[in-house]
């Protein structure tokens, strides 16, 4: 469609890129700042000269906190939280989301189950009810605590429903007529077939047991069991915990500017975010889609 | 027919189950502890040796101080990011609808929906390195521009209004996904026929793209009524101190304190069912308005 472009058209077109790519800008500047910061020397941090670019380049700060016993034992449990969360949120996400996806007619009681997970959207028992239940359980300080309450998503699970009854019903209905199970069914046809959904849930998910910080400072004691956002959160945000205990590292800690290992802690700590974002932005267009606006 | 149903079907029910025993357990399990809130509790005694105290926590509640500045707080900085969470997406999914060169599009989608997947607790970390008073680089950029400093996160005045903009810069980007995938199931015949009519760019964007998100747009507004009590756990109890408690203390880091640092199980307990119990009227109505005039379903 060729058109006629006025000139108060041109102008606006280019106010509006001008205008988005400031947008843009404030966006990824303050990330951009807070990078510089990590990769400078602590003199020209201190004297205020650095602003979007490294001044004194260095890495001192990063090779300090990952030798920290404290800062890598928290990595090892967000790695743990992340593998056996995840795992189990994706196989509750699936067999949870396939029966329900049935209309009321062809699974008895569906339209009782579908409620009693939607009113947990809707009501909840509150924070400390909830510690209770886990304190009851003797779940405090174990890698339980963090994956068991949230073990079944459930706007996950709607949004796989969703997703499961868009596909063609025909095929289930000949997986069914050549005499394959419930199971055989799901595993062979409406898994494979869900590639891109189970992708997309599966990276919110990663991302999500990665960032969690929350349940981690509550539901551990002990420092020692903290997974590393929680870790993050106290050392970055509370600042009530030492950085470091060893006392060698403790000399080399007074070398260095306190922010700029503040900067690098949370570089570290949105490291892995950075890292799956080209593969979440492939998918969750689809995925966000899929779940919010449908016929 | 009923032998061979549950014969062909139980293995469902079976899935159900598996994920319905941990809902039980930890979302309704919760909910029978709520009668904590009418108790003086104390863990050693456990949920039903504790004593019982009828409605003496929420009268507690009601003559604390606290209460009503805490309910303020929330309410205003929850609607304040409701109505600003909903207008910026919008105009920036218009604006980026404008736009005809496909790669700009991408880059600045991809570098908005960033902030979105980082936690409270990065950003935090961030916003506290560059709003700070003395080194951030936002004051050092407004002495530059002769401008005061302005201690963002330690002055009452400011903070709402930076809990407010910070949330719109990790979200305005995510939201606006909806609206321009909204924007591209307009049927283009139309513009097609507003073009051949001689329809200037803004008479087409008033009179075919403006009504052809409305739906939406009105969909989005009425979900958000579900947040009226939801000023935002993790940003506000990453950024506040006890310097803004006056005008940054909500409800939900209320509860947390009273309750994991004061050991107040009952009180908290009391407050938390208050909110629990105003946020579900107000999402059942949002549901309910959003299916009535929407035709909206979950599932």
């Amino acid at each position: 469609m060729v058109q006629r472009r006025t000139a108060g058209e041109l102008l606006f077109a280019a106010a509006n890129h001008a205008l988005l790519a400031a947008l843009a800008l404030l966006c990824v500047l303050p990330i951009v700042n807070v990078l510089a910061v990590s990769l400078s020397e602590g003199y020209y941090v201190t004297a205020g000269m650095v602003k979007l670019w490294p001044v004194g380049f260095n890495l001192k700060s990063y090779a300090f906190v990952a030798q920290t016993t404290e800062f890598l034992r928290s990595v090892w449990v967000a790695v743990q939280r992340v593998a056996v969360g995840g795992a189990l949120n994706m196989l509750l996400t699936v067999i949870v989301a396939y029966p329900l996806s049935k209309e009321a007619g062809q699974l008895k009681g569906r339209t009782l189950y579908v409620w009693l997970f939607v009113f947990t959207m809707l009501f909840s028992g509150g924070l400390i009810p909830t510690y209770v239940v886990v304190q009851e359980l003797r779940l405090l300080d174990t890698l339980w605590a963090l994956v068991l309450p949230g073990a079944v998503p459930i706007f996950n699970v709607i949004l796989l429903l969703n997703f499961f009854r868009s596909l063609p019903k025909e095929l289930e209905e000949a997986a069914h007529i050549d005499g394959a199970s419930h199971w055989q069914t799901l595993a062979k046809l409406i898994v494979p077939l869900s590639k891109p959904a189970l992708a997309t849930i599966a990276l919110f998910t990663i991302v999500g047991h990665w960032n969690e910080w929350f349940s981690g400072l509550i539901y551990m004691n002990r420092p020692e069991n903290y997974p590393l956002a929680s870790y993050l959160q106290t050392v970055i945000i509370q600042r009530d915990m030492m950085v470091t205990a060893d006392p060698s590292l403790m000399a080399q800690l007074a070398e260095l500017n306190n922010r700029s290992v503040k900067a690098a802690q949370i570089f570290l700590g949105a490291l892995p975010v950075f890292c799956v974002y080209p593969f979440l932005q492939r998918y969750f267009m689809t995925g966000i889609v899929m779940g919010s606006v449908k016929e | 027919m009923g032998q061979s149903r549950w014969a062909r079907d139980w293995p469902l029910h079976l899935m159900v189950w598996t994920g319905l025993a941990f809902v039980l357990v930890f979302s309704y399990g919760p909910m029978i502890g709520i009668v904590i809130a009418f108790q003086k509790f104390l863990p050693l005694n456990g949920l039903f040796g504790s004593k019982w105290i009828g409605f003496d926590n929420f009268r507690y509640i009601a003559h604390m101080p606290d209460t009503s500045r805490v309910i303020f707080n929330t309410v205003f900085i929850a609607v304040m990011k409701m109505i600003a969470g909903l207008i910026v997406p919008i105009v920036i999914a218009l604006l980026l609808n404008e736009i005809v060169v496909k790669a700009f599009k991408r880059t600045v989608q991809t570098i908005i929906y960033l902030p979105h997947f980082l936690s409270w607790v990065i950003l935090a970390g961030i916003l506290r390195d560059v709003l700070s008073p003395n080194f951030g680089i936002v004051n050092d950029f407004m002495a530059w521009l002769g401008m005061p400093r302005v201690f963002f996160l330690g002055d009452e005045r400011w903070f709402p209004f930076v809990l407010v903009a910070s949330d719109v810069w990790k979200e305005f980007g995510f939201g606006t996904i909806v609206f321009l995938a909204a924007l591209t199931g307009i049927n283009p015949v139309l513009y097609e026929a507003a073009v051949i009519d001689g329809a200037s760019r803004w008479k087409r964007t008033l009179h075919i793209t403006l009504p052809g998100i409305v739906p939406i747009v009105v969909l989005m507004a009425t979900l958000s009524l579900g947040n009226v009590l939801n000023a935002g756990f993790d940003q506000v109890f990453n950024l506040y101190s006890t310097v803004v408690y006056s005008t940054g203390d909500i409800l939900d880091t209320y509860i947390y304190r009273l309750g994991l640092h004061n050991f107040e199980f009952g009180v908290a307990t009391a407050v938390g069912l208050f909110k629990s119990a105003v946020s579900f009227v107000l999402i059942s109505v949002s549901y309910l308005l959003a299916y009535r005039f929407a035709n909206y379903r979950i599932f």
